[in-house]
Parts: C-alpha cells; sequence; structure tokens
C-alpha cells in the first residue's frame, strides 16, 4: 500500500495532482456556472491558449535543462510583428511562416550559443534576448498592423468541425500535435536524453561525453522555434502585428511548466505537464468570465495560489528524493518530518 | 612607476573595474557626441542638468538594486521587487487619504516588509527554488496592488508626501540622500556587522558555513526582509515622483533592471562575495544609458535594442571564457 503510494510520488504524482485540479475545477465551474459544461466551452480552452501550449512546452524543454528562456513572449511579439509587416508587403503566407521559423531558431541558438561557450547565466542573456525581441519589433513599429492576408486570414477563420456542432481551430491541431512530437522528443531521442541528463547533472553529462554545449544550443534553439511557431499561431489568433503583444507572457509559461510538474531545478517533469497547466489557467479564467462580477486581476491572484500550491507539492517530492534509499526510510523520515513540523 | 597591485600579473582584477570602464566609456561617447551632457544649472538653488536627473531618477533602481544585491549574495533572487514596488506606491497614497504622512509611509514600508518576509518564509523554511518563490510575488503582487487601488490609477496632492520624490535639499534631489542613506546603512552592515559576513560566507559555501554555526535561515530571512523593504522605499520615492500609483505600470521591469545592475556590479549570480558600490554603479549606468539614449533624439523605441546589445557586451566582458579567448587569439598574432 504505501510503496504503491511511493512510487506514484517520485514519478508522476505532480502530473496526477494537476489532472485532478483539472478535472476537480472543470467539475465545480460545470456545477456553479450554467452553460460551463459543454463541449466547446473546454475546446475554448484550446482555441484560446494554443500558441501559450506551444510556447510553455518549449519551455520546459530548457526548464528540465535547468535554464531559463525569458525571451519567449518578446519572440511572439516580435514575430507577430515581422510577418504582419511582410505580409502587408505581400509576401506569400508560406514563405513568411519558413522565415519566421528561421528567426526564432536563428534567435534562440544565438542565446544558447553565448550561454553554453561564455558561461553566461541564462537569466541575463534571455533577458538581453527579451529586451532584443521587443527592441527589433519597436523598431519595425509602434503602431498596431492589421493583416488583411487572404491565406492568413482563410487559415484564421477556418474550423475544424467535431461532433455536435462544436469547433476547434487550425491552431489547436497545431499544438496539440507539436505536444505530440515534444513527447517523442523527449521519451525517445538522444536529443530528449541528453536533456534530462543534463538537468540531471551537468558534471555527469560531461562526463559521460554527451554533447553538454551541443544540446544547451539546441534546447534554446527549440525553444526559439516553440516561440515563433506559438508566434505564428498567435498571429492567426490576433490578425494582427503589434509589438505591445503579451507584456509578461513568459511567466505565464513558467508557471504553467511548474503547475504542469516541470521541476525547476531542472533534470524531471512530463512534457504533457506544461500543456496541462496551461489548461488550469485557462479555466480559472473561464470561471472568472462566466461569474462576471470578479475583476480580470483575480485570475492573478488565483494562478499566483495555484502556483504557491504546486511549488509546495515539488518540495515535498524533492524531500522526499533527497532522503533517498529504501522506500520504507523515506516513509519513516517523512513521518519524523511531520512530527517536527 | 610602480603599478597598482591588481595591474601586476596573476592578481584577478577587482570587479568594480568592469562597470567602471563601461560608465567611463560612456560619459566619454557623451563627451564627445553632444558635450551639453554635462552641463550642470543652478536654478532658483536647484541643481538642474543630466547628470542631476541621472541621479535623480536613479534612485529607485539604485536603491532596490542595493537590496537585490543582499538577496543575491546569498544565492538567492528576487524577482517580485517590481511588484513590491506596485503594492508599496499604492498603499501610500491609498493611506494618504485622511491618514498623517507618517502612518502612510510605515504602511507601505510595513508592507513591503510583509512580502519580504513572505518571500523569505518561502525560500528559507519552506526551502523552495529562490526565482520560483518570489514568482508567486511577481504574479500576485499586481493583483493585490489592484486590490488596494480598486483597479484605478490613484493620485495624491500632498506637497509633503510629493516633496519625497520631487523635493530639493541644498540644490539635491532629496531622494538622492535617501539613496545616500541606504548605501551607508548597507554598507555598515556589510562591513561592521557579523550578517554581513555571515551572508557572504553562506552564499559562497552554505554547508560549510552551517558546520560553522552559522544559521542560514535567519541569514535568508533577512535579507528577503530587506530587499522587501528597499523595494517599498522604491516605491514610496516612485509614487511620489509622479503623485500617482499605478497597479499595472508602476516599476514594470524593475526586478530585470535592478538584477541587471547587480550583475554588471560584478557580484555574480551564483552568490558569494558580493560589491554594494558596483551595483551603485551598475544602476547608474542603466540610467545614464536611458538618459544618454533619450538626449540623443533617438527614437525611445529602441532604447530596449541598445539596451540589449550593451548588456550582451558587459556581460561578455566580464566573461573570463571570452576574455581567455581574446587574449589568446591575441597572443597568437603577436607570435605568428
Amino acid at each position: 500500500m504505501i510503496k504503491s503510494g511511493l512510487r506514484i510520488s517520485s514519478n508522476n504524482i505532480i502530473v496526477l495532482a494537476t489532472l485532478l485540479l483539472l478535472i476537480l475545477l472543470y467539475g465545480s465551474g460545470s456545477f456553479m456556472y450554467t452553460g460551463f459544461f459543454s463541449l466547446q466551452v473546454f475546446l475554448n480552452l484550446f482555441i484560446d491558449n494554443a500558441y501559450l501550449i506551444i510556447v510553455a512546452t518549449g519551455m520546459a524543454f530548457v526548464i528540465i535543462t535547468g535554464g531559463i528562456d525569458l525571451s519567449v513572449a518578446s519572440v511572439v511579439a516580435m514575430i507577430s510583428m515581422i510577418s504582419a509587416s511582410l505580409l502587408q508587403q505581400g509576401m506569400n503566407a508560406y514563405l513568411v511562416m519558413v522565415l519566421s521559423l528561421l528567426v526564432g531558431i536563428v534567435f534562440g541558438a544565438g542565446q544558447g550559443y553565448l550561454i553554453s561557450k561564455f558561461q553566461l547565466h541564462p537569466w541575463i542573456v534571455t533577458l538581453a534576448g527579451m529586451f532584443l525581441g521587443r527592441g527589433i519589433a519597436y523598431l519595425i513599429g509602434t503602431e498596431s498592423i492589421v493583416i488583411t492576408n487572404a491565406t492568413y486570414t482563410a487559415i484564421s477563420s477556418y474550423k475544424l468541425r467535431l461532433f455536435g456542432g462544436s469547433f476547434i481551430s487550425i491552431s489547436v491541431v497545431i499544438a496539440l500535435l507539436f505536444v505530440l512530437a515534444a513527447l517523442l522528443v523527449g521519451k525517445y531521442t538522444s536529443f530528449g536524453r541528453a536533456v534530462y541528463a543534463l538537468g540531471g547533472s551537468e558534471r555527469s553529462a560531461v562526463l559521460m561525453g554527451l554533447p553538454v554545449s551541443g544540446t544547451t544550443i539546441g534546447v534554446y534553439a527549440l525553444s526559439g522555434f516553440c516561440s515563433a511557431l506559438g508566434g505564428i499561431v498567435f498571429t492567426f489568433y490576433m490578425l494582427s502585428g503589434n509589438s505591445l503583444h503579451l507584456m509578461g507572457m513568459e511567466m505565464d509559461a513558467i508557471a504553467a511548466c511548474v503547475i504542469g510538474g516541470i521541476l525547476l531545478t531542472g533534470g524531471f517533469g512530463y512534457l504533457l505537464g506544461p500543456m496541462l497547466g496551461v489548461l488550469c489557467t485557462g479555466i480559472i479564467q473561464t470561471m472568472i468570465i462566466f461569474q462576471g462580477t470578479l475583476s480580470s486581476w483575480w485570475t492573478k491572484i488565483a494562478v499566483g495560489f495555484l502556483l504557491f500550491l504546486f511549488m509546495a507539492l515539488q518540495r515535498l517530492i524533492v524531500m522526499r528524493k533527497e532522503s533517498g534509499g529504501a522506500p520504507m526510510k523515506i516513509a519513516r523520515n517523512i513521518a519524523k518530518n511531520d512530527v517536527k513540523m | 612607476m610602480k603599478q597598482p597591485a591588481w595591474l601586476e600579473r596573476g592578481t584577478p582584477t577587482p570587479k568594480v573595474v568592469w562597470p567602471l570602464l563601461a560608465l567611463l566609456i560612456l560619459y566619454l561617447f557623451n563627451l564627445i557626441v553632444m558635450p551639453g551632457f554635462f552641463r550642470v544649472e543652478l536654478i532658483d538653488g536647484h541643481l538642474y542638468g543630466n547628470l542631476v536627473d541621472v541621479l535623480n531618477r536613479g534612485t529607485p533602481l539604485m536603491i532596490i538594486a542595493l537590496g537585490m544585491t543582499l538577496v543575491i549574495a546569498k544565492e538567492g533572487i528576487d524577482i517580485s521587487v517590481g511588484s513590491v514596488l506596485a503594492i508599496s506606491g499604492s498603499m501610500a497614497i491609498y493611506m494618504l487619504e485622511g491618514h498623517r504622512l507618517w502612518v502612510a509611509i510605515l504602511a507601505a514600508l510595513g508592507v513591503g516588509l510583509l512580502c519580504g518576509l513572505w518571500n523569505g518564509m518561502l525560500v528559507a523554511v519552506l526551502r523552495i527554488q529562490p526565482m520560483v518563490a518570489t514568482l508567486i510575488l511577481l504574479t500576485v503582487g499586481r493583483g493585490i496592488a489592484q486590490l488596494i487601488t480598486n483597479g484605478q490609477i490613484l493620485t495624491t496632492t500632498r506637497d509633503s508626501y510629493e516633496f519625497i520624490g520631487k523635493g530639493f535639499l541644498f540644490g539635491i534631489p532629496f531622494a538622492v540622500y535617501i539613496a545616500a542613506i541606504v548605501f551607508l546603512l548597507i554598507y555598515l552592515l556589510k562591513t561592521k556587522t557579523a550578517f554581513g559576513l555571515f551572508l557572504e560566507s553562506t552564499g559562497a559555501n552554505r554547508k560549510s558555513s552551517e558546520f560553522a554555526g552559522v544559521k542560514p535561515r535567519v541569514i535568508f530571512m533577512t535579507a528577503y526582509a530587506i530587499c522587501g523593504l528597499l523595494a517599498a522605499l522604491a516605491g514610496i520615492i516612485y509614487s511620489s515622483n509622479l503623485s500617482s500609483a499605478d497597479a499595472n505600470n508602476a516599476g514594470l521591469w524593475y526586478e530585470l533592471d535592478a538584477i541587471l545592475a547587480v550583475v554588471i556590479g560584478g557580484t555574480s549570480m551564483r552568490g558569494g562575495r558580493f560589491y554594494l558600490g558596483g551595483t551603485v554603479i551598475g544602476a547608474i549606468f542603466i540610467q545614464s544609458l536611458t538618459t544618454t539614449i533619450y538626449s540623443l533624439g533617438v527614437p525611445p523605441e529602441s532604447i530596449l535594442l541598445v539596451k540589449a546589445v550593451v548588456v550582451i557586451l558587459v556581460c561578455l566582458i566580464q566573461s573570463d571564457v571570452f576574455r581567455q579567448k581574446l587574449t589568446s587569439r591575441k597572443r597568437k598574432v603577436t607570435a605568428s
């Protein structure tokens, strides 16, 4: 009994807890507000947050290596601005998308290069990247640019019909496929394993002969790619480019990772987690909209409270791991700690 | 001529040299491009000019960065300072309505202290990673500030409160005195008390300090409490300078500027030795950069771009690996 409980705790309890929370939140929402329990409300969570799911999943890779990427939000804004202005000049829509992705990859790889080659702190480098991204977006223009390109508007308004009259957008399909790909990459490729190894212990990874600097650059390039993809999806959603888009979204992405059980010390986490985290915050937002009288900043307070809960949970798990050894010993240690507290 | 010790080979350069060098280069640039930059005028017994402006505008950042230095010295980080600034500014201006000045100021400082203690509790007692622990207050903080201001921008017309951020004393902005006192107090705390020593030692090696009998929990709590308190003080100056409190935009991105100031000042993000003078110079550097860009007439949109490039350059110069590569390349050239 104890043994099986512990086996859950050391591997996947946070993801399970997030899933439970998701069900609880959705259940209480359906219970409290009429019209909440409909397939479309649930699907809207994906439609409204498709870009955040992609960005948070990319961020999860970086966090698993023990790093951080603060530049994601400004890259999304930069991409929205770049694609809007290129489309305005009449460039082919698909070419714009490819170009955007390339810009994102180069941007991320550059950050990774600085971090791995010169041993700079990821916080500082990606902070500079954040300034750089916004700066480039501002340089392109401070006014919002509306996108009228036929391909973009067609993709934006296309509705993929599901049963019962409900629908999803193409962005949702992209996001879901991306999460699936991320899961596979994390689990079955040498790159994915190197990411986890690097986060577990950089020194051991070096000693094992893993391509540490290559993986670091790769992981930031991946995050840059995700931000660019998120930027494209976000552009579908907004149909405009604006340098002020998504101020502070990098914190939402980090919060989604924490709630989704990505350990911020690195080396641990399910890549499905960030999506669940995004859905959790999305449900809270929806509930506050349904409630009607509360203002939107209650979302922030609720998300902060969730962050606190999940961090405490993470902490508990790390404490169990640190005490190490046989399950019984862990159980005893925890019991002792409980008594002390 | 005998060289100073740090120029001789083998002894490491003191960290404070690099931010000073960066500041010097920036001022040299200003001297060449716009000689008017350094003009300081005396109007109505008040000093005016770009340099005074830098000092005056830079005070909130300087004060926050000093608090941040303490936190970073113990291998932590506090990314909630911008939100704490917003909370304390809102609190002060909210309390000014129908309360005395000192009550409002004490309330604002008290709120900041509470925020700092909350962060400290999460980091020291629950032992959550500092960046994540303070992330909570970063997200919640602006919500709390909005709770206080009820979603509006509060304003005040109280002269005594406005004096804190706008007033002049003996020709120098009053806020500069506050920053100087804060610097002096923290400097004394670092050099004259056991706390300063313990802070550096826990930051350098937590485990061995623990064996030496230092209680890291108390040290961490104090560092975060001071950081929160200073962020609140900066919030008071900030809101008094603008005579208003904006829960959404007050102190936006201050946490990042403060971290930058500390890092440019030579304090390592990995904890250990910290340099208060370096931090002050770092803060002045960032503010000077902003003022320079504005007075050059460069569109303010590009300010972030310039900041990014400068940050990367300064960090690269500070990076030992980068300097080694440069010098080894130079040596290769001379050898061939």
